[in-house]
């Protein structure tokens, strides 16, 4: 590996996990061992917890309830709108209500399976442990989860397992169960125990002898970039696909929290695992600001094919049977249409690269409803996917019905995130990061209806148990914006938001974003090889100081002004993307959701390199023109067997 | 795609393509909620008819940006028509002319030519923050009144200790769909926020876990709401025709009954 | 607080509008004893005002009605305009540009309707009960007053109007008061409508009866 790209510096472990028990026991006895926080003592400690999506949403009222402090952060209007509320498909729990078999070490086991083996043991071994009690607390709460006609609650299955342990709430669940946690923090705002700062975005942290003790934060309604101080720090950013410009995640979704606390020393772990999700409607013009998912379940039905000749754009219904490619059908001849979802990302790519894709630009590919709709009858057809063919008719204009849906891959869920310990504390002591925002439990590869769970696991049960640990020590001593280290985050991020003002520029941000995203799509997308990415590398840097010398943001600081927001975000896209980059070139294996085109079977399949690349990698910042220094923390594997996967 | 404000220089780069639409938007102007606003005529041209309504935005702002004019501010987030950020009152419907969101509203619902009137949601307890975004967190304040199921983390029982009968499952999961967007409050005579209230006492009061706090929930919920400044609701209907997600009139009918019995078995609210 | 919320001034003009609707059921029976005649209208106009006697002395039961109706208009007017006037205040500044989807005629004249329907009664009272502003004057006979008023078209008119808002208000006011007392949903919402639109329409042709029958002789 070329040295000039990043540094190797000193492995890193998790210290945390009480490893000399056994792991169903590892979990209690962490919080047996860990030390506790006295009532009393709990009401002077402040927290504050940075998102209110479902892991900060839980986390806040959790914490809020136990009697702490906190202050809650957002960057929308309310708490309600955190992009957990857009998940479709369910959340998966241990419970065995199906009698099929499931348990809690089956979950374990097909999660560090479905993650290919890239993720820590006793941490999904914990979210296991906790996904039965998330469906009590949320049942208890209100959340209206499908039930059966004997008012239990109903399971569907989901991919990657063969049992049903999945709780929905029709296509809503991410929604259902983040006004279960919105209402319970609203509760906590209203008992007076949560602060709350709506429509307010964290630029920076304030880390003061080595801990972190507090944010900087511009409300964006006034445009008062302010700092805040706590005991202990909470990000509950959520994931980082918006550097893709195009992405199913919301508009505002971003990584400037976490890459700003990475900049101030928390190590980023696994930049490169994103998640591409393979049925997505496709892209329709320049002007495209977003995409959105179709929910997976409709490759239980529907059939997936191309034209065989290139360049074919007759209407599909006239192209005829032998004229069509069923591509997985016929490469998969045992899955089929039911491939996961990175081997069927990757092969509708390979076909739109052929140059066989349909619709504009090329880039689509038809699912197809007409056998499904001759053998099951239309009324069938529509009571299963009623809502979606609606969903998807709204959007393109276009009538599922008779005219095979076009479906495209997009970007959907980072694997990577922030590097924490077992107790969810990251690399900076005092900072804590959860949900999306971490690294921590879906390894390569996240498995349907898994984040939910991860999300609502850290937020309720993981971090206020973790948590009291690092607070027994405290409460720290009082900082105030005196304090040298606060006063000069505070002058950063003015001073940064003051020179995107003045540059004037002749670019939009959200032009650089769409350049941005279309270069990271392209190169360090779906199949990532050596060429692309160093291409990509040479480029990102152009990209940056081109932004930093031409972009142009109108409006000033101290008022609302959503040009400027933008442009924040995209200045982090840009360096982020470049470690995406890096951490994708140095690993030269293919995992999950990382497929090199160097690293395959001869199949075409991901081919892992477990001697060489079992391990977490944990990239730490350094002042601007140095390479960024990896650190590993290797992954051993006690109790699942590490094993290449296979869907001929 | 040219652009020309108020009319003050007409388009001179357009080697006009012309595939899509040209449209007159006359749109909301307010710097900032202590100053007054006005409508302000932009031209719009090019227009794909399969842009969604906030893309056409989009579309404007960039060349508002590039003219060195302030973009329109305007709230979004999920552009998926799930997250109830977005929302505007478009040629005086809530969220335009279909029953949906503005962010799932597509171009193709206009044709060449037309006008196009966008406007923010307009209630007092809704101030204007700028231009179409608009101050919905009164909708937070209804919630905290009372807008939950007290239970502590950590406290439940057995998610299958209470069997919940489908229908009533079913008929709550129908009501907790509510987005929180708001268009009922912009599209009710009265603005009244009856309907999101409605929604949520309706959600809740369907499910055996909901009960202990039936009474005490409806009645704080709606002081709130007309604490807050929103209108009485006097049935007109206009909010359900207007929610994005379809939100009954009956939850309203459902509200009246437990508020009345609630106030008949003596609940009174907190404050 | 808990008894001046919006929802309680509904109940309380939804229970007053019941109350006053349930007095037009009486009064339109009542009126159509006009096409019995002369004596028989009278000796119904006599009988209201010594009815229940000698249990109760004189005019009370009359008494009763009228102080009944008179805080049923009162509670009703008083939620109405402090709703109204609650609305105002949610809504100061208004749209440029503001269609409505659903909606109907009826429900959109509540308020105007309204108010227009009172100050029919008002002249209605003066006209025939009191007869200040009736052509035969205080001291003639219900019949005759009647008689007087229905045969100039003007006065028709008026009245003609007046029962046809009454009847629309009636018309949404009946399926809202059972909206507003929480007793519509889905099911009834068909029976509910149907029986609003068929009562208002009965009560609106009985009203009409008599006003016309006098105006066209049928009646004289
Ligand atoms: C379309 C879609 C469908 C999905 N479906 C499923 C599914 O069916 N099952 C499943 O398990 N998972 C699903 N996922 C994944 C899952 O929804 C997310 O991973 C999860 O909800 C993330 O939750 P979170 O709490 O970590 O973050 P989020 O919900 O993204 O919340 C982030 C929070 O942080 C705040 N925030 C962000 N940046 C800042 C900042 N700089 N300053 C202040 N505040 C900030 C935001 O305001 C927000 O409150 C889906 C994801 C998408 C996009
Ligand atoms: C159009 C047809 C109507 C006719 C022919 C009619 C006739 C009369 C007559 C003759 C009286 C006097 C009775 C008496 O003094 O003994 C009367 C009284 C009254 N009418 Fe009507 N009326 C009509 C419609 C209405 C309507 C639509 C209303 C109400 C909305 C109404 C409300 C009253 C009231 C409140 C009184 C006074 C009762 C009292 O206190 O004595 N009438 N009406
Ligand atoms: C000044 C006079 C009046 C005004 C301003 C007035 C106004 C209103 C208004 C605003 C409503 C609510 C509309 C709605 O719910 O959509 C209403 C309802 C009603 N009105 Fe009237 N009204 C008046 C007189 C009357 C009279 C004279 C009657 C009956 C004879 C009457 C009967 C009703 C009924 C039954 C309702 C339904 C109650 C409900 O909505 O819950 N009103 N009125
Ligand atoms: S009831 Fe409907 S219109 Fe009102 S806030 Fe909820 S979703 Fe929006
Ligand atoms: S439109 Fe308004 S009056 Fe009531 S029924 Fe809806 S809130
Ligand atoms: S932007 Fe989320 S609902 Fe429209």
């Amino acid at each position: 590996m070329p040295l000039e790209l990043f540094t190797t510096g000193e492995p890193i472990a998790d210290t945390k996990a009480p490893t000399d028990v056994p792991i169903g026991e590892r979990w209690s006895e962490r919080r047996f061992r860990g030390r506790l926080v006295n009532p009393a003592n709990r009401r002077k400690m402040t927290i504050i917890v940075v998102g209110t999506g479902l892991a900060g949403g839980s986390a806040a009222a959790t914490l809020g309830e136990a009697g702490y402090k906190v202050t809650s952060f957002w960057y929308q209007d309310s708490p309600r709108r955190a992009h957990s509320v857009a998940a479709q498909g369910g959340i998966n729990a241990a419970k065995n209500y199906r009698n099929d078999g499931d348990s809690v070490h089956r979950l374990f086991y097909d999660t560090v399976k479905g993650g290919d083996f890239r993720s820590r043991e006793n941490n999904v071994h914990r979210l296991a442990e906790v996904s039965v009690n998330i469906i009590d607390q949320c049942v208890a709460q209100g959340v209206p989860f499908a039930r059966e006609y004997g008012g239990l609650l109903d399971n569907r299955s989901f991919g990657g397992t063969q049992v049903s342990r999945t709780f929905y709430a029709r296509g809503q669940t991410g929604q259902q169960l983040l006004y279960g946690a919105y209402q319970a923090l609203e509760r906590q705002i209203a008992a007076g125990n949560v602060e709350q700062h709506a429509r307010t975005e964290m630029l920076d942290l304030i880390v003061v002898d080595g801990r972190a003790r507090g944010i900087v934060a511009r409300d964006l309604v006034t445009g008062e970039i302010s700092t805040h101080f706590a005991d202990a720090v909470v990000l509950a950013t959520g994931g980082y696909g918006n550097v893709f410009y195009l992405s199913t995640n919301a508009m505002g979704s971003n990584a400037t929290a976490i890459w700003r606390a990475h900049k101030r020393g928390a190590y980023f772990a696994n930049p490169c695992y994103t998640q591409i999700h393979p049925t997505c409607i496709p892209v329709k013009g320049d002007y495209q600001s977003k995409l959105t998912l179709m929910s997976e379940s409709l490759r239980n039905d529907g059939r997936v094919w191309v034209p065989k000749e290139r360049g074919d754009d007759r209407d599909p219904r006239e192209i005829p049977e032998d004229e069509r490619d069923y591509y997985l059908e016929r490469i998969y001849p045992s899955f089929g249409n039911l491939v996961p979802r990175d081997i069927a990302s990757r092969q509708a790519k390979n076909v739109c690269d052929e140059g066989r894709g349909v619709g504009p630009g090329g880039l689509g590919v038809y699912l197809d409803f007409a056998e499904a709709i001759e053998r099951l009858g239309r009324p069938a057809v529509e009571a299963k996917y009623g809502n979606l063919f609606d969903m998807y008719a709204q959007i393109t204009g276009e009538d599922p019905y008779t005219v095979p849906m076009r479906i495209y891959p997009a970007v959907h869920y980072t694997m990577g995130g922030l590097w924490v310990d077992y107790d969810l504390q990251s690399s900076i002591p005092g900072m804590f990061v959860i949900g999306e925002a971490n690294f921590s439990d879906h390894g390569a590869n996240r498995l349907g209806a898994s984040a939910l769970m991860q999300g609502l696991a850290d937020g309720y049960f993981v971090l206020p148990a973790t948590i009291t640990e690092y607070l027994a020590d405290g409460p720290f001593e009082k900082i105030d914006d005196a304090h040298p280290a606060a006063a000069e985050a505070l002058q950063g991020v003015q001073d940064q938001v003051q020179k995107l003002l003045t540059i004037n520029g002749t670019r939009t941000p959200a032009s650089f974003h769409r350049e941005l995203g279309k270069l990271m799509w392209d190169l360090c997308g779906m199949e990532r090889s050596e060429e692309g990415l160093r291409k990509a590398l040479d480029r990102i840097p152009e990209i940056r100081q081109e932004f930093w010398t031409n972009v142009k943001v109108s409006g000033d600081w101290h008022s609302f002004n959503q040009t400027l927001e933008l442009a924040g975000r995209v200045a982090d896209f840009i360096e982020l993307a470049e470690l995406m980059c890096v951490d994708a070139l140095h690993r030269r294996e293919s995992c999950g959701g990382h497929f090199r085109a160097e690293s395959q079977t001869p199949e075409g399949e991901a081919l892992r390199d477990d001697d060489n690349f079992a391990y977490v990698a944990a990239w730490e910042w350094t002042p601007e023109g140095q390479p960024p220094v990896l650190h590993q923390e290797a992954l051993e594997y006690e109790y699942v067997h590490l094993a290449q996967r296979s869907y001929k | 795609m040219t652009l020309t404000q108020d009319g003050a220089h007409s388009s001179v780069d357009a080697p006009a393509q012309k595939r899509g639409m040209n449209l007159t938007l006359r749109i909301w102007r307010q710097k900032d909620p202590s100053v007054k606003g006005k409508m302000v005529t932009y031209k719009v041209t090019d227009i794909s008819p399969d842009m969604s309504f906030l893309e056409m935005l989009d579309v404007l702002n960039e060349q508002l940006i590039m003219q060195g004019d302030d973009p329109v501010a305007f709230d979004h987030d999920c552009r998926e028509g799930i997250c109830g950020m977005c929302g505007v009152m478009i040629n005086g419907e809530a969220h335009g002319p279909q029953q949906t969101t503005t962010c799932q509203l597509h171009m193709r619902s206009f044709k060449d030519g037309d006008k196009i009137d966008i406007e923010p949601w307009r209630a007092s307890p809704f101030p204007v923050i700028k231009d179409l975004a608009v101050d919905r967190r009164a909708f937070d304040r209804i919630i905290q009144a009372g807008g939950y199921i007290s239970v502590p983390t950590g406290t439940a029982p057995e998610a299958h200790a209470t069997p919940v009968p489908k229908k009533d499952s079913d008929a709550a999961f129908d009501a907790a769909t509510c987005i929180g967007c708001g268009a009922c409050v912009a599209a009710c005579p009265n603005a009244s926020s009856m309907l999101f209230t409605a929604a949520k006492v309706t959600h809740l009061g369907l499910l055996p876990q909901g009960q202990p706090e039936r009474d005490d929930r409806v009645v704080n919920m709606i002081a709130q709401q007309d604490l807050e400044g929103f209108g009485g609701c006097t049935n007109i209907g206009e909010c359900s025709h207007a929610c994005p997600k379809g939100i009954s009139m009956e939850t309203i009918s459902r509200l009246n009954h437990d508020l009345l019995g609630a106030l008949r078995a003596g609940a009174r609210p907190k404050s | 607080m808990a008894k001046t919320n919006s929802v309680f001034k509904k109940a309380v003009m939804a229970v007053s509008g019941i109350i006053m609707v349930l007095y037009l059921i009486a009064h339109v029976v009542g009126n159509l004893k006009a096409f019995s005649g002369r004596e028989a209208f009278n000796s119904y106009s006599g009988w209201i005002r010594t009815v229940g006697n000698p249990a109760v002395p004189g005019e009370t039961t009359l008494w009763i009605i009228r102080i009944v109706l008179l805080v049923a208009v009162v509670a009703h007017v008083w939620a109405a305009v402090s709703l109204w006037r609650q609305a105002k205040r949610a809504r100061p500044e208004g749209y440029v540009t503001k269609k409505s989807a659903a909606q109907s005629y009826a429900s959109r004249t509540m308020r105007w309707g309204g108010v227009i329907v009172l100050a029919f009664i008002i002249f209605h009272i003066l006209d025939l009960t009191l007869g200040t502003v009736n052509a035969e004057g205080f001291d003639s006979t219900p019949y005759d007053r009647l008689v007087a008023s229905f045969s100039n078209p003007v006065v028709t008119a008026f009245y003609a109007i007046s029962v046809i808002l009454l009847g629309m208000h009636l018309r949404h006011g009946i399926w809202s008061a059972t909206q507003t007392l929480g007793q519509s949903n889905r099911r009834r919402e068909t029976t509910v409508n149907l029986f609003a639109l068929g009562f208002a329409t009965v009560l609106t042709l009985g009203f009409l009866l008599v006003p016309f029958s006098v105006l066209f002789n049928i009646i004289d």
